[in-house]
């Protein structure tokens, strides 16, 4: 719902799935991949009505509750409970639910408990970026990088697809480096996106060294004159503190091959995570520092309420939201939207 | 994974041992912390409800108040109910007919495919006789995925045309093993959502057609509150019989697997450790309340060092250890073995009182310490390794810079390695206490 309200401010400026898409087949890189000769063009048939039906379907359950909630009648203790355990159930945390609903109260809102607890859970959000999403790209001579890195399974690879498509469909020169060389097949699944979209890629064989990708994915971008470079990277536990100095590694890499050039770095954070999302997100902006939060498997039943406590605690934006396993399920995340739609 | 969580019960807790009078007031506040603790280790919010109503209950309004030892039996019940909780659900693993099906279903990315892989592999070390299904058409590059691990395990997969119904796929597959004589068909689904109602309604009639005797629920260790509603909505589609916990190396706490026994009643039958092809772990509830209470694990690190060791290496360094003649080439032989059984840290995790030390020595493992000790032994000779008394300045100044580690590091080491024999030789006499491991501060 909400996103069908944000679509005409950000969609001009690209965020509609349909012109993300479609130009991927003229895509004007010179591709040394097969070009696209796939009928099941990704991400056809992915109307803005059913991206919006797949949001619907998980923020469904939870905002109607809020809703219903906050809603109906004198609000009394119960009710304030009820609100905090409609917060936990999504995921938002159980200290955190309780400082809102603790703030929300000695608001004392004219507009009522609804536009009390609205306004704490909006305080929580850093305001809205304008415009879409685009990666930083202060010297036009030298291409843009990003860095997708997350813990295994978050939906890395399918997003960097995504992401890839809506930036070639705007024109970019996109080129993909497939520095998961770790995980059986990955350097497989990110060729066979590559394909479809027609896009070039770099990739070396399984197990090589992902900084040696990364650096002669570099060489070729400067060589192609890419715009954008968008780095695969291995799932990995945050825990883990070899396989996080990987990614140290893989950065100081692009510094030396294109010094001055600062990489995006977006962290694939999986909707139906809990608490951990937050020690997640702390332990790879510690390792490598986070520029943006791509929120993935929105269309699931789960809400992706720790999005709060790790906005409050680092103040890294969300900046897409996955909605579908199809190359346009990818949108924009508009934060005041966001919560709004807690209560629509 | 449950440390996190032991450890902050433990906390809450601990200041109320050693109390005579405890009151309600401490009870409640106690409780308090407790919830949110399970709340923080996403444990779902009804049955945080449930388990402090239950605790509250039996602790306050009896005479356990009043007793001499209040603080500890009130540990005592929150052991209890904690073990409970755990110990949720039927945990046999049935393999039956012929061959046996086994179905692994679950949501995109909670680790279905390596899981598969991990089970052929566990199932083959039993005798079994397995075969993989690549039952996921729709994930670009997933059946290369399984193709890929099923030979780093040696097991063969089956693998069907492009553009096979699934429902076809899984049915050939069954008729491949019975044919060559398989007696495990394991299948890898593709991974769904529960509310996209094509795909769940293949899962059932996948189901339907191979009816396994085991359909496990992948789940990730790090599911927040939607872990019940996801292992629901599973089960109102395919009659599942338990859970593979993934992922659980990491330090998330692990409620979703909690809260999922509580709920449904399906029991955690295995659990990922790591993204080996070897780090699958049956699970056993007992052991792991006792993890969580502290107690350690040391049936499982037993079976561990069972599989892996070999008992003759084994054998010559304790015999080499009662004749006190533990040299360093043993030493780094040792290390060698204990790498093979897996993560330092979880290995140490499993011995009761070992966890802060045992996340010392990951983080050291982590920091390539163990490395360097391996590398300063293997720039040794075979006397300087014999007899480390040999080695004087400019030996020492030779093996720093064949190791490329530097001297102080190589003296750091001859130095904890012989306070090792020193304490060894302590423990000869009076069989006491553990050695200091010869690494961190």
């Amino acid at each position: 719902m909400f996103w069908r309200r944000t679509r005409p401010e950000s969609g001009s400026a690209g965020g509609q799935p349909e012109t993300a898409v479609a130009p991927a087949a003229a895509d004007p890189v010179p591709a040394d991949v097969p070009a696209a000769a796939d009928g099941a063009a990704p991400g056809s048939g992915a109307g803005p009505a059913q991206i919006a039906d797949g949001v619907q379907a998980s923020r469904r359950g939870f905002m109607a509750r809020l809703h219903s909630i906050l809603r109906g009648g004198p609000v009394d203790d119960e009710a304030w409970e009820a609100v905090e355990e409609t917060l936990i159930a999504g995921d938002v945390g159980a200290r955190l639910a309780m400082e809102v609903v603790a703030r929300a109260r000695d608001r004392r809102d004219p507009g009522g408990p609804e536009a009390a607890v609205r306004a704490e859970l909006a305080r929580l959000l850093p305001a809205s970026t304008a415009g879409p999403w685009r990666p930083a790209r202060p010297d036009r001579t030298l291409p843009a990088v990003v860095l997708v890195v997350g813990v295994n399974g978050t939906g890395k690879t399918t997003s960097i697809a995504k992401i890839a498509a809506r930036l070639a469909g705007e024109g970019d020169r996109v080129l993909l480096a497939a520095a998961d060389t770790f995980r059986a097949a990955a350097i497989e699944q990110l060729e066979a996106w590559a394909s479809r979209l027609a896009l070039p890629i770099v990739a070396h064989r399984a197990g090589a060294d992902p900084s040696a990708v990364v650096f002669d994915a570099l060489d070729a971008a400067v060589a192609r004159d890419a715009d954008v470079v968008i780095v695969d990277t291995a799932g990995r536990l945050h825990t883990r503190h070899n396989l996080m100095e990987e990614l140290a590694k893989i950065r100081r890499t692009i510094d030396k091959r294109l010094p001055g050039v600062t990489p995006e770095v977006l962290f694939v954070l999986d909707a139906t995570t809990g608490q951990n999302g937050l020690a997640q997100a702390k332990a790879f902006h510690e390792a490598i520092g986070l520029t943006g939060i791509v929120l993935t498997k929105l269309d699931s039943t789960a809400k992706g309420g720790i999005v709060f406590a790790i906005e409050q605690a680092l103040g890294v934006p969300v900046v897409f939201a996955g909605v579908g396993e199809r190359v346009a399920d990818l949108v924009d995340f508009d934060t005041d939207a966001f919560v709004e739609a807690l209560f629509a | 994974m449950f440390d996190a969580l032991s450890d902050r019960l433990r906390d809450v807790l601990g200041r109320l041992t050693g109390r005579g009078h405890v009151s309600e007031a401490d009870v409640d506040a106690a409780m308090r912390e407790v919830r949110l603790a399970l709340l923080e280790a996403d444990v779902n919010y009804r049955v945080v409800k449930d388990f402090i109503a239950r605790v509250r209950a039996r602790a306050i309004g009896t005479e356990i108040l009043e007793s001499l030892n209040a603080g500890q039996q009130v540990i005592k019940i929150v052991h209890e109910e904690l073990t409970n909780l755990l110990g949720q659900g039927d945990r046999t693993f049935r393999l039956t007919g012929q061959p046996a099906v086994v179905m692994l279903v679950g949501l995109q990315g909670s680790g279905k495919t390596t899981s598969a892989a991990k089970l052929a592999r566990h199932l083959a070390k039993q005798g079994r006789q397995p075969l993989l299904v690549a039952a996921d058409p729709y994930r670009p590059a997933a059946v290369d995925q399984l193709v890929q691990l099923g030979r780093s395990v040696e097991i063969p997969v089956y693998t069907a045309p492009q553009g096979t119904l699934v429902v076809r796929i899984a049915q050939d597959g069954v008729a491949q093993a019975r044919r060559t004589g398989r007696d495990v068909v394991i299948v890898d689904t593709a991974g769904r959502l529960t509310i996209d109602e094509a795909l769940m309604d293949e899962i059932r009639q996948v189901a339907e057609a191979i009816r396994p005797s085991e359909t496990l629920l992948v789940v990730d260790a790090m599911t927040g509150q939607e872990a019940v509603n996801v292992a629901q909505a599973f089960a109102a589609s395919v009659p599942l019989t338990g859970l593979v916990l993934t992922k659980i190396d990491g330090d998330a706490r692990g409620g979703a697997a909690l809260s999922i026994g509580a709920v449904s009643g399906l029991a955690v039958k295995f659990l990922g450790t790591g993204e080996r092809t070897d780090a699958l772990e049956p699970f056993y509830p007992d052991r792991l309340a006792g993890r969580i209470l502290g107690m350690g694990d040391v049936l499982t690190l037993i079976e561990r060092a069972q599989e892996t060791l070999d008992a003759k290496v084994a054998e010559k360094a304790a015999e080499k250890l009662r004749r006190n003649a533990f040299t360093l080439e043993d030493f780094l032989e040792q290390m060698q073995q204990m790498k093979r059984m897996g993560p330092i840290g979880q290995l140490l995790e499993m011995i009761p009182g070992m966890r802060g030390l045992a996340r010392e020595a990951q983080g050291a493992v982590d920091r390539g310490e163990l490395k360097h000790i391996e590398a300063i032994i293997q720039s040794m000779t075979r006397e300087e390794r014999a007899d480390p008394s040999i080695l004087n300045a400019s030996r020492r100044r030779r093996i720093a810079r064949g190791s490329g580690t530097s001297l102080p590091e190589v003296n750091r080491l001859m130095k904890q390695f012989g306070e090792m024999q020193r304490l060894m030789r302590l423990m000869q006499r009076q069989g006491g206490r553990r050695p200091a491991l010869p690494f961190g501060r």
